[in-house]
């Protein structure tokens, strides 16, 4: 353990929690502050002697700070196993591969189900609301306390490609490049529209307890599962469904009642009751809420421009998926039509694929080649070897 | 691109590597897989972007660390603020957009000059190709039937000039190109011209331009701009 300024690090330099105190609150958008908090956090590689190779990746909602290792509750091989690894675009080997999760997360980041110093119980809805900023703020705090002044690259794809907008509207000349994939730079009325279903199936379930269900003992898992349910229709193509499933029935004949005769009937069920393990209801609430709240030409009198007006300097690279019909192209030729009228270096490419919004987390053959290749030439540019 | 066409455009490359002035900013619309570009940041250190409608382009760009954007010229042009650029690069694409005349207009709303290179349909070569055929011409430059061709705007140096004059677009510099052999400097106005030049290549500016906005765009993706 070390301890500098109100900035306490346990585990080694490989991951654990970084505790910030008192003296380091976390102010947020909200106007609120986190007097006391901790970042979860993984590091792969080494910092090079004049620390120009960190890369800091930040995950989706439902996402973690495992990139690529495995997932602690579920056992599972890290959730970017086709982008962040060895001989991948972003290599352990070369890069300093930093990844935490977010504020208001519920895999050891302070959140709701964390317990408030004032009370000594879980937030739950004491919580204060975050937003994406906030996310960034932090993660920009824990960076600091790593040692790292400037980030070679921030990479994201969905909720984690709005946090690389964001790291470039409030933090541009602390990174030399960006990534951002399948993401939006504002959460539209349908988007909305979806995780307020979430929300409401989760503050319908009779054992969320106006968000006091850990006190209780309790746990809203067939809201939440619900909610996953509902959300994982939007992160696949209706093309994707129609291949995996078809209307394939589960056993020979219908069983005319209610049960799960069709095969993606039965597989979203899984899916539901697999992401109550590992997640919590009241952190989906916060998360999908600051995604909601994010519009980040709202932050600059409407003017997505303006947002990216200090970051002419960075190395862009905005990706998007012909069947994402969750954050779709138009959303990305948008932030690009922004940073091409702040004149910033903007790349974007559209890939063809037909799995739809989750594309960004498979091995799309394309979409590794333009990172690795964007990377490359970035790494160039900054003298990685 | 054939063989023909590949020697050609080493020479329209030539030509517009001597136009563009060092240091500047530029454009390059159908930019490939980035070689002008790339060619015009080693030699002149210029400030570069391109805009490539196939994603293999894009993907050879990115991995050149060229900062390119997929999109296509007839629909993509808008997503850039005026004057953004000190050159904009037309080569070998405006005979193959559906509507030349607003993209010629908006290369000089984003630059403040084009280069623009296009096939002569007034060479000799064309003119006795279609008398003797009767069919559409097929010659080095244009290889390919009519049903393929992507050229589906052809038109002669006349043509071009007169648009020119139509748009209150100066041609500040012009020459005749054919493959192999060097760029020769010509007067597009010339009779002979017509009958002689292969393709062209243009310098041109708005000299009576004021700084325009960029046209409206539809109101569905126009949120982000109000």
């Amino acid at each position: 353990m070390s301890r500098t300024l109100g900035v306490t690090q346990m585990v080694g330099t490989d991951g654990g929690l970084m505790r910030f105190g008192p003296d380091r609150p976390l102010r947020l958008d909200s106007g609120a502050r986190l007097s006391e908090f901790e970042i979860a956090y993984r590091t792969y590689g080494t910092l090079n002697a004049d620390r120009s190779n960190a890369v800091l990746i930040c995950h989706a909602l439902t996402g973690d700070h495992h990139v690529a290792s495995p997932h602690p509750v579920t056992g599972k091989p890290g959730w970017w196993p086709h982008v962040v690894g060895a001989g991948k675009p972003i290599d352990p080997a070369r890069h300093f591969i930093i990844s935490s999760n977010v504020i208001g997360g519920c895999m050891g980041t302070t959140g709701p189900s964390s317990i408030d110093p004032v009370t000594g119980k879980p937030y739950g809805l004491n919580f204060p609301v975050i937003t994406i900023g906030d996310m960034v703020r932090a993660q920009a705090m824990l960076v600091e306390a790593l040692g790292v002044e400037t980030l070679f690259a921030v990479v994201g794809g969905s909720m984690g490609g709005m946090q690389i907008l964001q790291w470039a509207a409030d933090y541009p000349e602390r990174i030399f490049s960006a990534v951002c994939i399948a993401s939006a730079a504002r959460h539209s009325a349908q988007n909305i529209a979806f995780h307020e279903v979430g929300r409401q199936a989760i503050m319908a379930d009779p054992d969320w307890r106006g968000g006091d269900y850990a006190q209780l003992g309790l746990r809203p898992e067939k809201g939440l599962a619900v909610a996953r349910m509902a959300a994982h229709i939007t992160y696949l193509s209706e093309a994707a469904l129609q291949r995996k499933f078809g209307r394939e029935l589960q056993r020979d004949g219908l069983s005319w009642g209610f049960d799960a005769d069709f095969q993606v009937e039965s597989y979203l069920r899984h899916q539901g009751a697999a992401f109550v393990d590992r997640f919590d209801a009241n952190s989906y609430l916060y998360i999908t809420r600051a995604m909601d709240y994010f519009d980040l030409a709202g932050a600059h009198d409407g003017v997505l421009a303006g947002a990216f007006r200090a970051a002419r300097a960075v190395r862009f690279c905005v990706l998007s998926f012909t069947s994402d019909w969750l954050y779709p192209t138009v959303e990305s030729r948008a932030i690009v039509r922004a940073l091409n009228a702040a004149t910033a270096r903007a790349s974007f490419l559209e890939i063809e694929s037909d799995r739809g919004h989750d594309a960004f987390l498979l091995d799309e053959p394309v979409m590794i080649d333009a990172l690795r290749g964007f990377l490359d030439a970035a790494g160039q540019a900054r003298g990685l070897p | 691109m054939n063989a023909f066409q590949l020697a050609q455009q080493r020479e329209d490359f030539r030509e517009i590597l001597r136009l563009v002035r060092p240091g500047a900013r530029v454009l390059d619309i159908g930019c490939g897989e980035g070689a002008l570009l790339e060619l015009l940041a080693r030699e002149k250190q210029i400030d570069g972007r391109g805009l490539e409608i196939s994603p293999q382009g894009v993907s050879a760009c990115l991995s050149r660390g060229l900062a390119v954007v997929q999109g296509d010229a007839d629909r993509d042009l808008a997503d850039f603020p005026s004057r953004a650029f000190d050159y904009a690069i037309l080569s070998q694409t405006l005979q193959t957009v559906r509507a030349p005349r607003l993209v010629l207009n908006e290369l000089l709303r984003i630059a403040e000059r084009a280069v623009v290179s296009v096939p002569n349909f007034g060479h000799w070569k064309v003119r006795f190709s279609l008398l003797r055929t009767g069919r559409m011409p097929m010659t080095g430059a244009l290889d390919e039937p009519w049903y393929s061709t992507p050229n589906i705007h052809l038109c002669t140096l006349r043509d071009f000039g007169d648009l020119c004059d139509e748009l209150g677009l100066q041609i500040e510099a012009s020459a005749a190109l054919s493959a192999g052999r060097p760029a020769r400097p010509m007067d597009p106005a010339h009779w002979s011209e017509n009958w002689r030049a292969e393709q062209a290549i243009f310098l041109l500016s708005h000299p009576g331009r004021q700084d325009s906005p960029a046209p409206v765009r539809p109101p569905t993706d126009d949120l982000f701009t109000r």
